[in-house]
Protein backbone atom coordinates (compact mmCIF):
# COMPACT_ATOMS: atom_id res chain seq x y z
CA UNK A 1 0.00 0.00 0.00
CA UNK A 2 1.33 3.41 -0.70
CA UNK A 3 2.26 5.48 2.45
CA UNK A 4 -0.41 8.08 1.36
CA UNK A 5 -3.59 7.74 -1.25
CA UNK A 6 -5.77 10.72 -1.76
CA UNK A 7 -8.58 10.96 -3.94
CA UNK A 8 -10.13 14.24 -5.07
CA UNK A 9 -12.74 15.57 -7.03
CA UNK A 10 -11.70 16.95 -10.29
CA UNK A 11 -11.90 20.60 -9.08
CA UNK A 12 -9.38 23.68 -9.78
CA UNK A 13 -9.52 24.35 -6.32
CA UNK A 14 -8.51 21.33 -4.87
CA UNK A 15 -5.16 20.72 -6.91
CA UNK A 16 -3.52 23.50 -4.46
CA UNK A 17 -4.29 21.46 -1.53
CA UNK A 18 -2.58 18.42 -3.25
CA UNK A 19 0.76 20.14 -3.43
CA UNK A 20 0.02 20.86 0.02
CA UNK A 21 -0.18 17.08 1.19
CA UNK A 22 2.41 16.12 -1.68
CA UNK A 23 5.20 18.48 -0.03
CA UNK A 24 4.42 17.55 3.45
CA UNK A 25 4.86 13.66 2.95
CA UNK A 26 8.02 14.06 0.61
CA UNK A 27 9.01 16.05 3.60
CA UNK A 28 8.60 13.54 5.47
CA UNK A 29 9.94 10.79 3.48
CA UNK A 30 13.46 12.69 3.16
CA UNK A 31 13.15 14.46 0.19
CA UNK A 32 15.81 17.17 -0.26
CA UNK A 33 14.84 20.53 0.99
CA UNK A 34 16.03 21.81 -2.39
CA UNK A 35 14.05 19.38 -4.09
CA UNK A 36 10.76 19.88 -2.82
CA UNK A 37 10.03 23.13 -4.55
CA UNK A 38 10.17 20.90 -7.55
CA UNK A 39 8.26 17.95 -6.54
CA UNK A 40 5.44 20.68 -5.44
CA UNK A 41 5.76 22.10 -8.93
CA UNK A 42 5.87 18.97 -11.21
CA UNK A 43 3.03 17.22 -8.84
CA UNK A 44 0.73 20.31 -9.20
CA UNK A 45 1.05 20.22 -12.85
CA UNK A 46 0.35 16.65 -13.73
CA UNK A 47 -2.90 16.91 -11.31
CA UNK A 48 -3.55 19.81 -13.44
CA UNK A 49 -3.66 17.93 -16.29
CA UNK A 50 -5.76 15.01 -14.73
CA UNK A 51 -7.94 17.76 -13.20
CA UNK A 52 -8.57 19.21 -16.98
CA UNK A 53 -9.16 16.12 -18.77
CA UNK A 54 -11.96 14.28 -15.70
CA UNK A 55 -13.85 18.10 -16.22
CA UNK A 56 -13.87 17.37 -19.94
CA UNK A 57 -14.70 13.75 -19.74
CA UNK A 58 -15.94 12.80 -16.34
CA UNK A 59 -16.07 15.58 -14.14
CA UNK A 60 -18.09 13.53 -11.59
CA UNK A 61 -14.60 10.75 -10.86
CA UNK A 62 -11.85 11.88 -8.80
CA UNK A 63 -8.66 12.33 -9.38
CA UNK A 64 -6.34 9.65 -7.87
CA UNK A 65 -2.98 10.12 -6.01
CA UNK A 66 -0.64 7.92 -4.74
CA UNK A 67 2.64 8.60 -2.78
CA UNK A 68 5.02 6.26 -1.70
CA UNK A 69 7.79 7.26 0.30
CA UNK A 70 8.90 4.20 1.73
CA UNK A 71 11.96 3.59 -0.04
CA UNK A 72 14.88 4.98 -1.53
CA UNK A 73 12.84 7.29 -3.46
CA UNK A 74 9.76 8.83 -3.06
CA UNK A 75 7.69 8.04 -5.63
CA UNK A 76 4.20 9.97 -7.20
CA UNK A 77 1.43 8.43 -9.32
CA UNK A 78 -1.02 10.70 -10.67
CA UNK A 79 -4.15 8.43 -12.19
CA UNK A 80 -6.98 10.39 -14.53
CA UNK A 81 -9.57 7.68 -15.41
CA UNK A 82 -9.67 9.68 -18.88
CA UNK A 83 -8.66 6.92 -21.64
CA UNK A 84 -5.34 7.72 -23.33
CA UNK A 85 -4.64 9.40 -26.39
CA UNK A 86 -1.44 10.61 -28.31
CA UNK A 87 -1.38 13.75 -26.48
CA UNK A 88 -0.82 12.20 -22.96
CA UNK A 89 0.68 9.59 -24.16
CA UNK A 90 4.89 10.84 -24.90
CA UNK A 91 6.71 13.95 -22.86
CA UNK A 92 7.98 17.43 -25.23
CA UNK A 93 11.46 17.82 -24.77
CA UNK A 94 12.23 20.42 -21.92
CA UNK A 95 13.44 23.13 -24.11
CA UNK A 96 15.37 20.95 -26.38
CA UNK A 97 14.66 22.92 -29.04
CA UNK A 98 15.01 26.80 -30.43
CA UNK A 99 12.10 26.97 -31.61
CA UNK A 100 9.28 28.61 -29.51
CA UNK A 101 6.97 29.99 -31.69
CA UNK A 102 4.69 26.76 -31.33
CA UNK A 103 4.14 28.58 -27.64
CA UNK A 104 2.93 31.00 -29.58
CA UNK A 105 -0.03 29.27 -31.03
CA UNK A 106 -1.98 26.41 -29.89
CA UNK A 107 0.81 25.09 -27.78
CA UNK A 108 0.63 26.10 -24.82
CA UNK A 109 -1.48 23.28 -23.74
CA UNK A 110 1.81 21.22 -23.96
CA UNK A 111 3.52 23.07 -21.21
CA UNK A 112 2.26 21.57 -18.57
CA UNK A 113 3.89 18.24 -19.70
CA UNK A 114 7.30 20.34 -20.22
CA UNK A 115 7.45 21.31 -17.17
CA UNK A 116 6.42 17.94 -15.51
CA UNK A 117 9.67 16.48 -17.86
CA UNK A 118 12.23 19.06 -16.57
CA UNK A 119 11.60 18.61 -13.26
CA UNK A 120 10.97 15.20 -12.28
CA UNK A 121 13.86 13.16 -11.19
CA UNK A 122 12.62 10.29 -13.13
CA UNK A 123 8.84 10.13 -15.43
CA UNK A 124 6.83 7.58 -16.74
CA UNK A 125 3.33 7.96 -18.53
CA UNK A 126 1.63 4.99 -19.09
CA UNK A 127 -1.64 5.69 -21.18
CA UNK A 128 -4.05 3.20 -21.06
CA UNK A 129 -7.65 2.35 -22.42
CA UNK A 130 -8.83 2.85 -18.75
CA UNK A 131 -6.41 5.95 -18.09
CA UNK A 132 -3.30 8.27 -18.06
CA UNK A 133 -0.58 7.15 -15.56
CA UNK A 134 1.76 9.52 -14.29
CA UNK A 135 4.54 8.31 -12.43
CA UNK A 136 7.25 10.59 -11.18
CA UNK A 137 9.97 9.98 -8.23
CA UNK A 138 12.69 11.77 -6.29
CA UNK A 139 15.63 10.10 -4.08
CA UNK A 140 14.88 10.53 -0.68
CA UNK A 141 16.93 9.94 2.12
CA UNK A 142 16.00 7.48 5.15
CA UNK A 143 12.69 8.49 6.67
CA UNK A 144 13.01 10.94 9.24
CA UNK A 145 12.39 8.85 12.51
CA UNK A 146 8.76 8.80 14.00
CA UNK B 1 -3.73 31.47 -0.68
CA UNK B 2 -5.80 34.11 -2.98
CA UNK B 3 -4.08 35.50 -5.76
CA UNK B 4 -4.21 39.45 -5.80
CA UNK B 5 -3.88 41.38 -8.79
CA UNK B 6 -3.73 45.54 -8.97
CA UNK B 7 -2.40 47.78 -12.11
CA UNK B 8 -1.56 50.95 -12.93
CA UNK B 9 -0.23 53.33 -15.57
CA UNK B 10 3.10 55.09 -15.36
CA UNK B 11 3.06 58.77 -17.76
CA UNK B 12 4.59 57.03 -20.33
CA UNK B 13 2.00 55.01 -20.50
CA UNK B 14 3.36 51.43 -19.14
CA UNK B 15 0.45 49.52 -17.65
CA UNK B 16 2.34 47.69 -14.68
CA UNK B 17 0.87 44.61 -13.33
CA UNK B 18 1.58 43.59 -9.64
CA UNK B 19 0.88 39.63 -9.13
CA UNK B 20 0.97 38.53 -5.64
CA UNK B 21 0.15 35.12 -4.25
CA UNK B 22 -0.47 31.58 -6.26
CA UNK B 23 -1.01 31.53 -9.98
CA UNK B 24 -2.05 27.95 -10.81
CA UNK B 25 -5.30 26.43 -12.54
CA UNK B 26 -7.48 27.80 -10.08
CA UNK B 27 -6.15 31.21 -9.71
CA UNK B 28 -4.62 32.19 -13.40
CA UNK B 29 -8.47 32.87 -14.65
CA UNK B 30 -8.19 36.41 -12.43
CA UNK B 31 -4.43 37.29 -14.06
CA UNK B 32 -6.73 36.36 -17.55
CA UNK B 33 -9.36 38.20 -17.02
CA UNK B 34 -6.96 41.06 -15.67
CA UNK B 35 -4.92 41.70 -19.09
CA UNK B 36 -7.62 40.57 -21.13
CA UNK B 37 -9.52 43.59 -19.65
CA UNK B 38 -6.57 45.84 -19.87
CA UNK B 39 -6.43 44.92 -23.79
CA UNK B 40 -9.98 45.93 -24.43
CA UNK B 41 -9.24 49.21 -22.40
CA UNK B 42 -6.27 49.73 -25.31
CA UNK B 43 -3.42 49.11 -22.39
CA UNK B 44 -1.40 47.44 -25.15
CA UNK B 45 2.20 47.78 -23.12
CA UNK B 46 2.11 45.70 -20.02
CA UNK B 47 4.69 45.01 -17.23
CA UNK B 48 4.09 42.40 -15.01
CA UNK B 49 5.55 42.47 -11.71
CA UNK B 50 6.51 38.47 -10.13
CA UNK B 51 8.58 39.76 -7.37
CA UNK B 52 5.32 38.78 -5.20
CA UNK B 53 4.98 35.48 -7.21
CA UNK B 54 5.31 32.32 -4.86
CA UNK B 55 4.17 29.66 -7.31
CA UNK B 56 3.41 29.52 -11.25
CA UNK B 57 2.80 26.79 -13.45
CA UNK B 58 2.11 26.26 -16.50
CA UNK B 59 -1.77 27.37 -16.78
CA UNK B 60 -0.13 31.02 -15.64
CA UNK B 61 2.37 30.68 -18.23
CA UNK B 62 -0.54 29.87 -20.54
CA UNK B 63 -2.10 33.10 -19.33
CA UNK B 64 1.19 34.65 -20.05
CA UNK B 65 1.64 33.77 -23.39
CA UNK B 66 -2.38 34.70 -24.17
CA UNK B 67 -1.38 37.73 -22.94
CA UNK B 68 1.67 38.02 -25.30
CA UNK B 69 -0.38 37.39 -27.87
CA UNK B 70 -3.13 39.85 -27.26
CA UNK B 71 -1.05 42.45 -26.88
CA UNK B 72 1.27 41.61 -29.89
CA UNK B 73 -1.72 41.71 -32.00
CA UNK B 74 -1.86 45.88 -31.07
CA UNK B 75 1.96 45.95 -31.78
CA UNK B 76 2.18 46.01 -28.25
CA UNK B 77 4.01 44.27 -25.42
CA UNK B 78 4.01 42.34 -22.63
CA UNK B 79 7.24 42.23 -20.07
CA UNK B 80 8.32 40.57 -16.73
CA UNK B 81 9.97 41.47 -14.11
CA UNK B 82 11.35 38.46 -11.81
CA UNK B 83 14.10 37.95 -9.92
CA UNK B 84 13.11 34.48 -8.30
CA UNK B 85 14.82 31.81 -9.18
CA UNK B 86 12.76 29.43 -8.59
CA UNK B 87 10.01 31.36 -11.17
CA UNK B 88 12.63 31.43 -13.64
CA UNK B 89 13.75 28.43 -13.30
CA UNK B 90 10.03 27.00 -15.09
CA UNK B 91 10.23 30.28 -18.06
CA UNK B 92 13.85 28.29 -18.28
CA UNK B 93 12.23 24.88 -18.56
CA UNK B 94 9.69 25.61 -21.40
CA UNK B 95 12.04 28.05 -23.44
CA UNK B 96 9.82 30.80 -22.49
CA UNK B 97 12.41 33.29 -21.95
CA UNK B 98 13.36 33.59 -25.50
CA UNK B 99 9.73 35.00 -25.71
CA UNK B 100 9.26 37.01 -22.66
CA UNK B 101 11.51 40.16 -21.91
CA UNK B 102 12.51 39.57 -18.33
CA UNK B 103 13.74 42.51 -16.36
CA UNK B 104 15.28 42.76 -12.44
CA UNK B 105 13.22 45.51 -11.49
CA UNK B 106 10.30 47.91 -13.04
CA UNK B 107 12.53 51.03 -13.04
CA UNK B 108 14.91 48.48 -15.12
CA UNK B 109 11.94 47.89 -17.29
CA UNK B 110 11.35 51.54 -17.78
CA UNK B 111 14.66 52.26 -18.70
CA UNK B 112 15.06 49.30 -21.24
CA UNK B 113 11.39 51.23 -22.97
CA UNK B 114 12.98 54.48 -22.86
CA UNK B 115 16.40 53.17 -24.42
CA UNK B 116 14.17 51.61 -27.27
CA UNK B 117 12.22 54.58 -28.22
Amino acid sequence: MATVELSFSALPVHVRTARLIVTAVARRSGVAEALLDEVRLAVGEACSRAVEAHRRHCPDEPVRLELNGAGSRFEVVVSDTVPGDDAAGGLPPAAASDETDFLLDDGAAELGLAVIAGLADDVEIESTPKGVQIRMSWPAQAAAPA
Amino acid sequence: MDLKVNDYTTDDGLTVINVEGEIDVYTAPKLREKLIDLVNKGKFHLLVDMEKVEFLDSTGLGVLVGGLKRVRAHDGSLELVCTQERILKIFRITGLTKVFGIHDSIAEAQEKRKGAK
